[in-house]
C-alpha cells in the first residue's frame, strides 16, 4: 500500500487529486443548474419543490451527494496543501520584478477557490442547512406533502446583498473553471493535439455559459 | 549607452543580500548582456571592490550555465539565455534590474550565483539509458518515425538551465523534469526503464523541494529552448502508468 500513499502525496498525485475532484465537481454543477433553472418556470415553485424532494429522498442521488461532499472536502484540502507547498517551493524571498506570464485565472486559482469557498458556507447554510435540518414549511402537491424551499429560495433572491454575492461567486467559479476545466485534462495527461482545440472550447464555453445561468435565476427573481 | 543596473549582492549562503545600483557608461548595444558586466566587473576591480559574481560557461547558448532574472524574466526579455542577449534589447538610459533564480531547491550562493544541482540529482536518479548499447548502429537499423524522433530530439535539446523553475510561481521544475523523462519514453532504448526512470525522477524532484504544476506555462514562455509544456502531459502519464503497474522485483531472479 505504501506506492497508494507516495501516488497520492506525489506533486502529481497531489495534482490529481485536484483534477479528479475538480471534473467530478464540474458534472454535479451541471446537473445543480438544472434543478435550478426549474425555479423560474412560472408554477408557483411547484417544479422545483418536487425536484428538491426527488434529490433529497432518492437513494441513490444519496450516496452521489455524499461522494460529491467528500470530493468538495478533499479539493479544498488539497488545494491548501498544495498551495502551502507551492508557496514554500518559491522560498521567503521573491522577485523584485515579478513575472506575469499565463493567464490571469491560472495564478489565483488559490483566491478564487476561496471567494467559492465563503460562498459555500453562506449557500450551504441557507439552503442546504434549513432543507435538512430547518423547520421549512409544507406544500401538497396531489398526495405529496414536501417541504416549500421554493419559499425560502425566493426570499433569500429578494434580498440584494444575497444576489450580489451570489453573482460574484459565480463569477469567480467562472474564471476558476476558465483555467481549471482545461487544466485538469493536462493534469491527467489528457494532452493531444487532435482534441485539445475540442477540450478547450468545450471548457471555455461551459465556464461562461454554467455559472452566467446561475447567476441569471436570482437576478431574474429578484427582479419579477 | 548609458545603463542603470540594479544588481543583487549577496555575500554567502547565510547572509542577508540586498540590491546594489551601478551605472554602466559605456555599454555597447553589440555587447551580450555577460560581456556588459564584464565591463561593469572590471571598473569595480580597478576600484578595489568586489565584482558580482554570475555562472556563465560556453556563452553560445549550449550549456545552459547562464542565468540571471533580468527585468522580471529569466534570461531577460527575449526568449533566449543570457548570454545570448544583447545589449540591443534594451533603450539607452534605461534602468534594468538583475536577480538571482528564486527557488527554495535553487539556493542563493553568492550574488547571482545559485546552486542547481538539485536538476544533477534528478538527472542521477533516472535520467539515463544503463543498459549496455553496443558500438553505434547501422543508421535505420532501430525503426523509429521520423516525428517521433523528432519529437523526442525536440526534448532532448533542453539545457538544464533552470528557467522554468525560475519563472514559475510555484518554482516547479516539470518541465525540465518532463523534458528529460520524455527524451527516453519516445525511444527504443529508454523502454528498458522506461516505469523505474519516471518513477525515480519524480521521487527526487519532490524530495529536492520543487513545486507543483498550477499549469500556468509560464515555463513554456520562457524556456530558451521552447520546450513544450505537451512534455508535461506525457511525463504524467508515464509517472501514473508506473505507479500504477510497476512492481519491485523481490526474489533474487532464477535458480533458487
Ligand atoms: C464550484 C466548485 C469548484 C470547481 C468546479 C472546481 C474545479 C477545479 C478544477 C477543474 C481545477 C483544475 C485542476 C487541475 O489543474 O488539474 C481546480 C483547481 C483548483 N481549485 Fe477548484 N474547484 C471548485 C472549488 C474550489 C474551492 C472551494 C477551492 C478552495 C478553497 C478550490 C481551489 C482550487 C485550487 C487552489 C486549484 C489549483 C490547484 C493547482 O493547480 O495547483 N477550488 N478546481
Ligand atoms: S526546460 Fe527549458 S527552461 Fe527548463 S531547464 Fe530545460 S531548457 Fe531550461
Ligand atoms: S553560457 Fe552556456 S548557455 Fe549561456
Amino acid at each position: 500500500m505504501k506506492w497508494l500513499i507516495d501516488l497520492f502525496s506525489s506533486s502529481l498525485g497531489r495534482k490529481v487529486v485536484m483534477a479528479l475532484t475538480g471534473l467530478f465537481i464540474i458534472l454535479f454543477l451541471a446537473v445543480h443548474l438544472i434543478g435550478n433553472l426549474q425555479l423560474l418556470k412560472d408554477d408557483g415553485g411547484e417544479a422545483f419543490n418536487v425536484y428538491a424532494y426527488f434529490m433529497t429522498h432518492n437513494p441513490l442521488i444519496k450516496i452521489v451527494s455524499y461522494v460529491n461532499y467528500a470530493f468538495f472536502i478533499f479539493h479544498i484540502l488539497w488545494a491548501i496543501a498544495l498551495t502551502r507547498k507551492n508557496r514554500e517551493a518559491r522560498g521567503p524571498q521573491g522577485y523584485a520584478i515579478k513575472n506575469s506570464k499565463g493567464i490571469w485565472s491560472s495564478r489565483n486559482m488559490g483566491i478564487l477557490g476561496t471567494i467559492i469557498l465563503a460562498f459555500l458556507i453562506i449557500h450551504m447554510r441557507q439552503f442546504w442547512g434549513e432543507m435538512h435540518f430547518g423547520s421549512v414549511p409544507l406544500k401538497t402537491y396531489g398526495d405529496h406533502e414536501v417541504k416549500d424551499l421554493y419559499l425560502i429560495v425566493g426570499a433569500a433572491f429578494k434580498e440584494w446583498w444575497y444576489v450580489a454575492l451570489y453573482s460574484l461567486a459565480m463569477i469567480a467559479i467562472a474564471f476558476h473553471l476558465w483555467h481549471g476545466f482545461e487544466s485538469a485534462f493536462q493534469t491527467l495527461g489528457l494532452n493531444h493535439m487532435k482534441y485539445n482545440p475540442v477540450i478547450s472550447f468545450v471548457g471555455k464555453t461551459f465556464s461562461i455559459v454554467v455559472p452566467a445561468l446561475f447567476a441569471l435565476i436570482p437576478i431574474v427573481m429578484f427582479f419579477v | 549607452m548609458k545603463i542603470t543596473l540594479k544588481v543583487w549582492r549577496q555575500k554567502n549562503k547565510d547572509t542577508k543580500g540586498a540590491f546594489k545600483t551601478y551605472q554602466v557608461d559605456h555599454a555597447s548595444p553589440d555587447m551580450s548582456f555577460l560581456e556588459m558586466i564584464d565591463v561593469l566587473n572590471t571598473d569595480l576591480i580597478k576600484k578595489g571592490e568586489e565584482s558580482i559574481a554570475f555562472d556563465h560557461d560556453c556563452r553560445e547558448g549550449i550549456c545552459g550555465m547562464c542565468s540571471l532574472y533580468i527585468n522580471g524574466h529569466p534570461h531577460g526579455p527575449l526568449q533566449t539565455t543570457t548570454c545570448q542577449l544583447h545589449m540591443r534589447t534594451f533603450k539607452d538610459g534605461e534602468t534594468i534590474t538583475v536577480e538571482p533564480w528564486r527557488a527554495n531547491a535553487f539556493p542563493v550562493i553568492k550574488d547571482l550565483v545559485v546552486d542547481r544541482s538539485a536538476f544533477d540529482r534528478i538527472q542521477q536518479a533516472g535520467g539515463y539509458v544503463n543498459v549496455n548499447t553496443g558500438g553505434v548502429p547501422d543508421a535505420n537499423m532501430i525503426p523509429i518515425s521520423k516525428k517521433i524522433a523528432d519529437e523526442a530530439f525536440d526534448a532532448a535539446t533542453c539545457i538544464g538551465c533552470g528557467a522554468c523553475v525560475a519563472a514559475c510561481k510555484n518554482a516547479s521544475a516539470m518541465l525540465f523534469v518532463s523534458a528529460k523523462v520524455s527524451q527516453f519514453a519516445l525511444l527504443p532504448q529508454g523502454q528498458v526503464e522506461r516505469k523505474e526512470r519516471a518513477e525515480k525522477m519524480i521521487a527526487q524532484m519532490d524530495a529536492e523541494g520543487f513545486g507543483s504544476c498550477t499549469n500556468t506555462y509560464a515555463c513554456e514562455a520562457e524556456c530558451p529552448k521552447g520546450i513544450k509544456v505537451a512534455n508535461i502531459a506525457r511525463m504524467n502519464r508515464e509517472y501514473f502508468g508506473a505507479m500504477l503497474s510497476s512492481y519491485e522485483v523481490s526474489s533474487g531472479g532464477g535458480g533458487e
